[in-house]
């Protein structure tokens, strides 16, 4: 039996813990904003937060986060009101075809706690997800823009 | 099958009254002017009727279904945009949503659009839908003027209509759409198709609009098929055979089917050697109460693959074949005045060759498919760019009605022309018709990367020649490569070079001797079509040979194109993007850009400027790349300055959206990517061999420069794409003296 607060709900799991916590969250919890897209944590797109670390949950076995608190994209906005990152991924219109996106800006999300104004070296070194339709430019203004609305909201 | 019964009337189609007042249309009109040239689009017969739905509720707000499978190319926020300029809608109360595939018999009894054409391939969504979604907004806007003007007893002619407000000058009288919408709904529609604005009164093309399905994007709620469900569904994942056209020696499944969770096991059949693709391979699909489930089963699986005719094939030697058959003679498929005499009489002559590997399309969304195959009909939920042909294939390979299948299709997480291919909704459709239940199939990424329709590689050998004034007298383009024409049905090989060559490319028409020469190569390699497919391959290899002869010639690379391309004119232009080629407006495009990328300006050591134009599916577009290479041959891009022709203007926000991410798919499979072929099959499976481009190595500065004539609008989703890689390659050998003829870079400039 492994017990998870998943969005601040207690959850428990009695399958079996090998199976990654990405399907656990996708086919058992209903949550899909966490996407599926290499299988080998090389693309970020299945990227929550666990105890607030930005982990890529395909290769992490539920075994591994008994009495860990996860965060989803379903989870980071407060209410109807988006978090930060979000709001600076509309402002900039980052998004093509935006299934990398919810991995993305929980990566950064993650990356402002660390490091709350990132140069664009701290952006290269951390932020590591792939995004297929190149929508880099504008993402890379999205996280310098999330970083200044995070400092207006303190 | 007898058509005429099911043909939709004007009424029938035109106008739904619902019983919450809303007004519903959905018009049924005259095929727009311009013909679908693409092999994809010709695919699905004449586009007999196109229109939209257009929902006005009581509450103002107003629904706008687009047509188009959106794959990231915006097409959910352009495509609405046609229809609310017409409406004259406030857009930012318009929410925009997917249409389902929606087809009829025409009158011809043959299977046709019902509303509209609902492919999204070639860039030919804007150019498709331009005037029938226009129209459709028109029509909206038409009943529901009516209707005020019946509620305000006044003259139809003398209202206007703004911002989802018809207002009565006059009088100062007003009604919204949503207080006449009910109203609306019962009237007769109009019998002439209504007038159309003319491009002096658009306020709403043209101007910057953001993605509508932004906020669903970022809080993770817009659905893409692998977040579809159907009740009591079972997932599936299939183990297909790696090697090309190879089928299992033997099987042993029971371990599988001991598996916790394991439903059935399915054998999928290949398809026939040589013979259309329907599936791609040999396959066993394990069907399972849970993905992980399938998953596990499909590693207990216990299969011996035979490697198939193609055993012996490898990338080296598949690169040795084509450059083998480039010594010989191919098939002449342009052949204006007499080269050989051109050459034979020339001042000065040039050659080059140039490699393109195949390459995956890895949209980031694997492949996946829900299908629920009864014996009363067939529910296809999916990431699809032709439900139509997934329609027509599901039908087919099953012998079932093509109506009694309906296909919905979900947001695609990218498609890259992957998805022109209906091969998983056969794989998904065959599967829950063994097990006669719904079943999601669920491609992982080392499935989709070893079963791919790859871009097709191959070896150019380029020539030209010059007289003693300077004149370019003739021009030679040879290509040995695998056609992605192969295997399709009826298509005999002298054919294949169709998919490969555009031989009204530039310079064709420029100069008066000129061949083109094809060569078609055997690999066992699916091939399929690849965003902007041969143009990549052609405008790299075009590009990067202007640039070795304006180097060998000492004139300067941007001077050579522009007095190659001289004055505007137009220029027949046959395949997808005619029927004109103008000359001049792809020099206006490589002017501008050279003009905001201070293109020529003197480089310090050790940095480099490019340019390069190409003529993409209607559109110009023309790109200034900066680089920086240092000691150690790491390559930095720093800067991409791009100018853009496409006509008239429906989203510049969406254009330069479309531009970026041309020049960072572009500069992704320039810099690294390949698919390595050994023993027959894909080496390749995943992103840490395959590796596409994270954002260390993407531009810092991408500038995008637009040129709005008016003219007809072409697409954007490829245009952005082509330049990339021959203005890199150009911007290379000024920083380094190192002519890069072989992609990917790879490690080519480490000394």
């Amino acid at each position: 039996m492994v017990r998870m607060k998943i969005n601040g709900e207690w959850r428990d799991f009695s399958g079996d813990e090998d199976m990654p916590l990405l399907w656990y969250l996708r086919e058992d919890a209903g949550l899909k904003g966490a996407k599926f897209g290499c299988g080998i944590a090389q693309c970020g797109a299945c990227t929550v937060h666990v105890d607030g670390q930005a982990t890529r949950s395909c290769v992490l076995p539920v075994s591994a986060v008994d009495g860990a608190s996860i965060t989803t994209i379903e989870g980071l906005s407060d209410g109807e009101t988006l978090h930060p990152v979000q709001q600076a991924w509309v402002d900039e219109d980052v998004a093509q075809c935006g299934y990398c996106q919810a991995g993305q800006i929980m990566a950064v999300a993650a990356m402002l706690e660390e490091t709350p104004n990132p140069s664009d070296e701290d952006i290269d070194q951390q932020l590591t997800n792939i995004c297929r339709c190149g929508t880099y430019y504008r993402l890379r203004k999205a996280v310098h823009h999330a970083a200044a609305l995070r400092k207006e909201d303190r | 099958m007898n058509g005429s019964s099911f043909a939709a009337t004007r009424r029938d189609v035109l106008r739904y009254a619902t019983s919450a007042g809303a007004l519903i249309v959905a018009a049924p009109l005259s095929a727009c002017s311009r013909r679908a040239s693409d092999a994809e689009s010709l695919d699905h017969g004449p586009q007999a009727s196109v229109g939209a739905f257009v929902i006005i509720r009581p509450d103002e707000t107003v629904l706008i279904a687009f047509p188009n499978p959106e794959m990231g190319q915006g097409v959910d926020t352009s495509l609405p945009m046609l229809v609310a300029e017409e409406l004259g809608a406030d857009f930012d109360k318009v929410e925009t949503t997917q249409m389902p595939l929606e087809l009829k018999f025409g009158d011809d009894g043959a299977i046709t659009w019902k509303y509209a054409s609902q492919g999204s391939g070639g860039s030919y969504s804007i150019v498709g839908q331009w005037e029938g979604l226009r129209i459709a907004g028109a029509t909206a806007r038409q009943l529901l003027v009516a209707a005020a003007a019946e509620e305000l007893a006044v003259d139809a002619a003398e209202l206007t209509v703004s911002q989802g407000v018809i207002r009565h000058e006059a009088s100062g009288r007003e009604r919204t759409f949503g207080a006449v919408a009910g109203a609306a709904a019962a009237l007769e529609p109009p019998e002439e198709a209504p007038q159309l604005k003319s491009r002096d009164d658009f306020s709403l093309i043209g101007t910057p609009q953001k993605m509508k399905n932004a906020r669903a994007i970022v809080t993770g709620k817009a659905i893409y098929g692998i977040d579809a469900e159907l009740p009591g569904m079972l997932h599936a994942v299939i183990a297909r055979c790696p090697y090309f056209d190879g089928v299992a020696d033997s099987v042993n499944d029971s371990a599988a089917r001991q598996v916790p969770g394991v439903y059935d096991i399915v054998k999928i059949e290949r398809p026939p050697l040589d013979g259309p693709y329907g599936v791609q391979a040999e396959g066993y699909a394990v069907v399972a109460g849970s993905i992980w489930a399938a998953m596990k089963g499909r590693e207990a699986l216990n299969i011996d693959w035979n490697h198939g005719p193609y055993a012996d094939e490898t990338s080296a030697g598949f690169q040795a074949h084509c450059e083998e058959l480039l010594s010989g003679q191919g098939q002449v498929v342009r052949d204006d005045g007499d080269i050989d005499a051109a050459f034979a009489a020339a001042a000065s002559t040039h050659q080059g060759y140039y490699w393109q590997p195949y390459v995956s399309h890895a949209p980031l969304e694997p492949q996946n498919c829900i299908a629920d195959v009864r014996d009363d009909g067939i529910d296809i939920i999916g990431p699809m760019q032709f439900p139509s042909s997934a329609n027509r294939l599901v039908a087919e390979t099953l012998n079932r009605d093509r109506l009694s299948i309906k296909v919905q299709v979900t947001r695609l997480g990218g498609g890259f022309g992957r998805r022109l291919s209906s091969d998983y909704v056969l794989e998904a459709a065959l599967t829950s018709a063994a097990v006669r239940k719904p079943v999601k199939l669920l491609w992982t990424r080392e499935d989709d990367m070893r079963h791919d329709f790859y871009r097709p590689a191959g070896m150019h050998h380029l020539r030209a020649a010059f007289d003693a004034d300077g004149v370019l007298t003739a021009w030679t383009h040879r290509l040995a490569s695998a056609s992605k024409y192969y295997r399709r049905p009826n298509l005999p090989e002298t054919d294949y070079w169709q998919a490969e060559l555009y031989t009204d490319d530039f310079p064709a028409h420029l100069v008066d001797n000129l061949r083109v020469e094809y060569f078609s190569a055997r690999s066992g390699a699916p091939r399929g079509s690849w965003r902007a497919p041969a143009h990549t391959a052609n405008a790299f290899v075009v590009q990067s040979f202007l640039d070795e002869i304006a180097v060998a010639r000492g004139e300067d690379p941007l001077a050579l194109r522009l007095r190659l391309l001289g004055e505007p004119q137009e220029l027949a232009y046959e395949q997808h993007g005619g029927p004109v080629f103008n000359p001049g407006r792809l020099a206006g495009v490589l002017r501008l850009a050279a003009e905001k990328g201070d293109y020529g300006a003197v480089m310090p050591a050790g940095r480099g400027r490019g340019i390069a134009a190409h003529f993409t599916f209607g559109g110009y577009v023309a790109q200034v790349v900066d680089v920086e290479v240092d000691a150690d041959g790491q390559l930095n891009v720093s800067r991409v300055v791009a100018a853009v022709d496409v006509g008239t203007v429906v989203n510049p926000n969406g254009i330069a959206a479309q531009l970026e991410s041309g020049v960072n798919d572009g500069l992704s499979t320039a810099l690294r990517l390949a698919i390595n072929i050994e023993g027959g099959r894909v080496v390749d499976g995943n992103f840490d061999t395959y590796q596409l481009m994270r954002i260390a190595d993407a531009p810092r500065e991408i500038e995008t420069h637009i040129i709005d004539n008016g003219d007809e609008p072409a697409g954007m989703g490829e245009m952005g794409l082509p330049p990339l890689a021959p203005a890199l390659a150009n911007a290379i050998f000024q920083a380094t003296g190192k002519r890069i003829r072989n992609l990917p870079i790879g490690d080519q400039l480490r000394a």
